[in-house]
């Protein structure tokens, strides 16, 4: 609505709640992670009701490799450091900082995915397909639902660098890069369940 | 091309309704036919298999294409208007939910054309739903359609929820709410964190059918029953999501037309926060009879009657209401009336299902299909049929007609307990619940002819009603702003219909039932909270429609990608069509994400030009 109210070049404090567009923003994404909390909630519980029923294919303790896994979340984990360094450089509108922040945010949880796609495929050749019992579509269905989070969170976080590198820190721009923040953090917190749920309580007989 | 693009939440709302009414006499006609098919025993109308079409689809274009959409019909168009707001927080994504829905809607619907509707009831449960019973694509219909139709509704959840919390007038705190906002609110709450338990499990029937996961198929080490968990987990707060607009309705309706203040104002937000609070905690009494034990039962059981308490405190507050007030029965407030007593036999035999031991009798027996038609059709129906009679004005600047409204109203009424209420001896007799026919000398005979005489006339009530929308629609715009002359919120202080950007000015609110409190002081109209500038709109656009459109392709590509041939190589078909509908999606997104829109203004002089014009 005020947009344009303020004198070029100069930022508000907080630019992502200067007008009412960026709080509606903040808070309906507040309000959809409290959706997605749920949807993870309910995969989360599908898989826990179902992670015994291995049939004929490999039980979780035998296919898991934790180092892997665990490179996996050191990644993803330091991709949501580097996100809270371009939300502090959008703070104190540090257009330069904010962009590459963002760039190795988009780099490590690229990192990530691959490490993931390499998991799955390797798993796949271990018997492990999606197909092969009630716990391997499960596990595949939670922690692949988690996987496309993090590509179209990459693809979203890229989105909004071109517009940054475009138009600047805006009170337009400003919201967006701060709501993108938010996700990473909820995708983080959910891998930090995932790993926990899945896979050291997988590796427990 | 007008109503293609337009994100104003006004037009959104008509549009909600003439979707919602277009398939509210789709699932009206699918009734009819149930009821034909039952009329007499042993009756072949229709064939099995398509009585199990009808009743399916019967049921769930009634709960997710007529009942949601309408009621959404009502919030949109009055939501804004009855806090004092300019807009709707996200009316792009306000745009995106309706289309979604629609296209979700059709896609259900293409079905009856292409070889066989779902046909595993309104619940899909599993393994009746997987492929092992249900080889053909009536099943991947429901889970498509229904995912699709899910997102717009969840979208719409969030768009209420951000408006109401950030948009209220000036002085509008939440006890000065009104109670349709509050009910609006609350829904809006209960949708988004239902749905997405929705969005799993159709997921995952999905990910069974087209992919052969084994989430719900035993022989695959899958487990049924939690498809009846993930399921009602929804399910239930979906009746509540249901209900509590229509208690918000009659809230509105009642205190208007007895000219009173609603009675025990802030007992009212308090029950509809507990009761959509509970409205979580009850699911597995729809599973009474699966073997979860007794204790889960009692527990159970328990719960749901809990519900009971602050549904009574609502039930005695509009008594309250109208107690000594001066009652006027408009038709609006006709079906508010008739909504009580009826609303708390629907309750009455709630609280009896609810008795888990009981239910072990009842259970899958008509009569709990009377049951639950008493809250859906006699709580959420003349509800809706109140609020549509009560804001018409409002949404389109004309009155209907008072007379083929009561006629509509008595029809109803009358042929709604004749259908209903005797199906409660027929499920106590035995007659169970989703047959195709029955035998001959079992006492069923007589009761299910007199529910269909009933079934028709519902049908009559709704043709009245029609016939009413279309006499009015070719009378002149005659009503003016507060046409009830007792309007108490601030819906009623613009004109009938608003124009684009609702308030010229925002109203300073000073009171509950902000307008009445003016009133009684002796004020003309509200007190404004800013001078008359130019205001801001968004621009319409596209792209909602054309995502919808996206979904609706991506869905039926991938449903018939098992059987289409290949197109290139061991490429099928099917996921190409799938393929091109996402990037229908994901390029209108990029579109979206990437040209600037700031939308545009609306000047001064027109804004005078209209308040010296119509008001
Ligand atoms: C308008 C007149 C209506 C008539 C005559 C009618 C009639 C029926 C009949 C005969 C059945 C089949 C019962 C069975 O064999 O189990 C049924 C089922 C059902 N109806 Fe209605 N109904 C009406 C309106 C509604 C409305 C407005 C709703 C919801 C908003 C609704 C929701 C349902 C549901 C959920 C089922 C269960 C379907 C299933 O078991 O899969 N009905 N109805
Ligand atoms: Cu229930």
């Amino acid at each position: 609505m005020s947009a344009h109210s303020h004198v070029e070049g100069q930022l508000p404090h907080e630019p992502e709640k200067a007008t009412l567009e960026g709080r509606n923003k903040v808070l309906g994404f507040w309000l959809f992670l409290g959706g997605e909390t749920v949807l993870f909630g309910t995969l989360f519980s599908a898989f826990l009701a179902l992670r015994n029923q291995v049939l004929d294919g490999p039980p979780a303790h035998e296919l898991f490799q934790l180092p892997l896994v665990a490179l996996a979340t050191a990644l993803l984990l330091t991709s949501s450091l580097t996100s809270v360094f371009a939300v502090h450089a959008l703070h104190t509108n540090r257009v330069k900082a904010l962009i590459n922040w963002l760039i190795i945010t988009v780099i490590l949880g690229a990192g990530f995915l691959a490490l993931e796609i390499y998991e799955f495929w390797h798993y796949v050749h271990e018997g492990h397909g999606f197909t092969t019992s009630a716990f391997s579509s499960s596990f595949y269905t939670l922690v692949g639902f988690h996987g496309a989070h993090v590509a179209f969170g990459i693809t979203w976080i890229t989105l909004i660098i071109i517009q940054l590198a475009r138009k600047g820190l805006t009170v337009v721009t400003a919201p967006k890069v701060y709501v993108a923040g938010m996700y990473w953090h909820f995708i983080d917190v959910v891998w930090v369940f995932i790993f926990t749920v899945v896979y050291l309580m997988g590796k427990v007989v | 091309m007008d109503w293609l693009t337009t994100v104003d939440h006004k037009k959104i709302g008509i549009l909600y309704m003439i979707a919602g009414g277009f398939f509210f006499l789709v699932g009206g006609l699918e009734a009819i036919l149930i009821r034909v098919q039952l009329w007499k025993p042993l009756n072949n109308f229709v064939s099995a298999d398509t009585y199990n079409e009808l009743l399916t689809m019967h049921g769930t274009t009634m709960i997710f294409l007529a009942a949601m959409p309408l009621l959404f019909a009502l919030m949109n168009a009055v939501i804004p208007l009855q806090i004092g707001a300019r807009d709707v927080a996200f009316p792009f994504v306000n745009s995106l939910g309706f289309w979604t829905f629609l296209f979700g809607g059709i896609l259900l619907n293409v079905s009856w054309f292409t070889g066989g509707a779902p046909d595993a009831g309104w619940t899909s449960y599993a393994p009746l739903a997987g492929t092992t019973y249900n080889g053909d694509h009536g099943v991947d219909y429901y889970v498509l359609g229904l995912q699709i139709a899910g997102i717009g509704t969840l979208i719409g959840g969030i768009n209420f929820l951000v408006t109401i919390i950030n948009m209220r007038a000036p002085g509008m705190t939440f006890m000065r709410m009104p109670m349709f906002t509050w009910a609006a609110f609350i829904t809006s709450a209960l949708i988004l964190f239902a749905f997405p338990a929705l969005a799993v499990g159709l997921a995952a029937l999905m990910f069974d059918r087209l992919f052969d996961a084994n989430f719900f198929d035993p022989s695959g080490g899958g487990n049924a029953v939690l498809w009846e968990h993930i399921f009602w987990i929804f399910g239930h707060p979906e009746v509540y999501i249901l209900i509590l607009p229509a208690f918000g309705v009659i809230s509105e309706v009642i205190s208007t037309f007895s000219r009173k203040r609603l009675f025990g104002y802030s007992s009212m937000v308090f029950a509809t926060i507990l009761i959509g609070f509970l409205g979580f905690m009850v699911w597995a009494h729809h599973m009474f009879t699966v073997g979860l034990g007794p204790v889960a039962n009692a527990l159970f059981s328990i719960a749901t009657m809990l519900i009971a308490v602050p549904t009574g405190i609502k039930i005695f507050n509009w008594l309250f209401t109208m107690w000594g007030g001066s009652i006027k029965f408009t038709t609006a407030n006709l079906f508010a009336v008739g909504f009580i007593p009826t609303f708390v036999m629907g309750g009455v035999t709630g609280v009896m299902l609810a008795a888990a031991p009981a239910d072990f009798q009842y259970h899958d027996s008509y009569f709990v299909v009377a049951h639950f038609h008493y809250v859906i059709v006699g709580g959420l129906v003349l509800g809706i049929f109140s609020g549509l009679h009560y804001w018409w004005p409002k949404m389109f600047g004309r009155m209907l007609n008072e007379t083929l409204g009561k006629l509509t109203f008595w029809t109803f009424f009358i042929g709604f307990h004749l259908t209903f209420f005797i199906q409660h001896f027929l499920g106590l007799l035995g007659m169970p619940r989703r047959i195709w026919t029955y035998l001959d000398g079992l006492g069923f005979n007589e009761m299910n002819m007199i529910s269909t005489v009933g079934a028709f006339l519902m049908g009559f009530g709704t043709i009245f009603f029609l016939l009413n929308v279309v006499i009015t629609a070719f009378k002149p715009q005659n009503a003016p702003a507060d046409p009830w002359e007792d309007g108490r919120t601030l819906e009623w202080t613009i004109p009938s219909p608003p124009p684009e950007y609702n308030f010229a000015q925002t109203p300073l609110v000073r009171g509950y039932d902000a307008y009445w409190k003016e009133k009684t002081d002796g004020h003309k109209g509200m007190t404004p909270a800013e001078p008359i500038g130019p205001i801001h709109m968004p621009s319409p656009s596209i792209l909602p429609f054309f995502m919808g459109f996206g979904l609706f392709i991506a869905g039926l590509g991938f449903m018939y990608a098992k059987d289409w041939g290949n197109l290139f190589g061991s490429f099928k078909s099917g996921y190409a069509l799938g393929i091109v509908g996402l990037l229908i999606l994901f390029g209108c997104m990029f579109l979206r994400s990437v040209i600037d829109d700031h939308g545009f203004h609306i000047e001064e002089e027109e804004i005078l030009r209209d308040m010296g014009g119509k008001a």
